[in-house]
């Protein structure tokens, strides 16, 4: 696509939510500018352009309304780009079932880990536990169905659950090791975890995820912002 | 196009939007009643992850989640209106919205209809400012998807009947019209069109319904504090 200023992303490099936007936009050669946003002191620019969330990432293209979310912003960017490495696919079941995932991911298996970071007690957080081991069980079915024997999520390339599911490994990996636990492993999903270290290094992504000690310094500053809840 | 089914209960405004869809395309389709107490083996099997309706059935294909089966239908039945329009922005906008509607609207209003008391109190304010971002998004349009209706009044159609039946049986009043006078010219115009207007559950049932889950939700809470 080559040289575009008109695109800018608000963001911040822990954000999974953020991380996915990047990726896309690495996926589909498109440049644009990345302006850094500070969480723990929301900008004038976030609070005007997100007022309903208030939340990064955050989309500018040219003078058009600015567009939040990150699974509005991927639809957005596959819908202007349709020519340059698609993202969704093109007939509607294959999409309804992306679209579906993507709910479950976010809504059901990520919010799990707001939840284990929070609940107090070793009891509390082994029931967690299951719950994203159970999680992780219904992806790898999902994983095996919808690659077809294929690569990734998407087939033979990056798709759209690659982009939903795969910004998150950065944070599996400090939970796993916070809570010692393994979310992917080879006898519960060998599919997934293959996919695991196939997606952290793809070309377009593995520069965008920040190493461990950033997300680290991240999950203490939230510690200390939002507290777990008391025992 | 195909063998059409939808599960749904009668009283759910989730499988509602998928009757107005359905209606609306002319597309031909089996109703099969749920009764989520005693939930049936074949909804288990065509929604094992959430267990929910509405479940829509395309030739034996399920597709699940209310917002995912009205982009699914729209694209499908393509040759007919469009419910979402074509524009990426606009598109992007109307997503943004439909969103807010089921994770804000929808839950802060619940919240306000199934307390009582001083939590009741403390959940009437944001369900009040989540419908002022409601009333603004009116603004200039004669209905939410701007000169004729469309993706968005699908998605905000349950507030044309169900707030009503919140404010009833939760004894709140949210609506009023010095403060939201364009969702109620809205909500005119909606109630007006014939697809709107023939498939409303019945009132009185939905009251009785709706009084009784409050009710529980009530006694719940009582028993687990």
């Amino acid at each position: 696509m080559g040289k575009n200023t008109e695109i800018k992303l608000l963001g911040t490099p822990p954000s999974p939510f953020v991380n996915r936007v990047q990726f896309v936009l690495n996926l589909k050669s498109i440049e644009y500018e990345y302006i850094d946003e500070n969480l723990a002191c929301k900008s004038e620019l976030l609070l005007t352009s997100n007022p309903v969330y208030k939340k990064v990432p955050v989309l500018f293209h040219g003078n058009k309304p600015p567009i939040p979310e990150s699974l509005i912003i991927i639809e957005y960017l596959d819908e202007i780009y349709p020519d340059i490495h698609p993202i969704l696919p093109s007939d509607p079941l294959g999409r309804a079932d992306n679209h579906f995932w993507a709910n479950y991911i976010d809504n059901k298996f990520f919010a799990l880990f707001e939840e284990l970071r929070i609940t107090p007690g070793k009891e509390g957080k082994e029931a967690i536990k299951k719950q994203i081991i159970e999680g992780s069980g219904l992806l790898e079915e999902t994983f095996v169905k919808l690659s077809n024997g294929k690569t990734y999520f998407g087939g033979d390339n990056v798709g759209y659950l690659d982009v939903v599911l795969g910004c998150f490994l950065g944070w599996t990996k400090i939970f796993e090791k916070l809570n010692e636990f393994n979310i992917f492993d080879e006898v519960r999903t060998p599919k997934l975890l293959e996919w695991t270290n196939r997606i952290r290094s793809h070309e377009s992504l593995k520069d965008v995820i920040p190493g461990s000690e950033a997300l680290m310094n991240f999950y203490m500053m939230v510690m200390k912002h939002k507290p777990p809840r008391v025992a | 196009m195909g063998e059409v089914k939808l599960f749904r209960t009668w009283s759910s405004p989730y499988a509602l939007r998928i009757v107005w869809a359905l209606k609306l395309k002319g597309i031909v389709y089996e109703t099969i009643y749920e009764d989520l107490a005693n939930k049936s083996s074949l909804l288990l099997e065509y929604n094992p992850v959430h267990k929910k309706v509405p479940v829509l059935l395309h030739n034996g294909t399920p597709i699940c989640e209310s917002l995912v089966i009205l982009e699914y239908i729209d694209e499908t039945w393509n040759t007919t209106a469009r419910f979402l329009p074509e524009d990426p922005l606009a598109r992007a906008t109307a997503r943004f919205w439909a969103k807010f509607n089921d994770d804000r609207v929808v839950t802060s209003i619940f919240r306000a209809y199934v307390t009582q008391g001083a939590e009741q109190e403390e959940a009437i304010g944001p369900a009040l400012e989540n419908l002022d971002i409601v009333e603004k998004q009116l603004i200039g349009k004669n209905f939410f998807s701007g000169e004729s209706f469309g993706f968005l009044d699908l998605v905000f159609g349950w507030i044309a009947k169900y707030l009503g039946i919140f404010e009833e049986t939760g004894g709140i009043k949210l609506i009023d019209e010095d403060r939201f006078p364009l969702i109620l010219a809205w909500k005119d115009k909606f109630c007006d069109i014939p697809v709107i207007k023939e498939s409303w559950p019945d009132q009185e049932k939905l009251i009785t319904k709706f009084q009784l889950m409050r009710e529980h939700f009530i006694s719940t809470a009582a028993g687990s504090s």
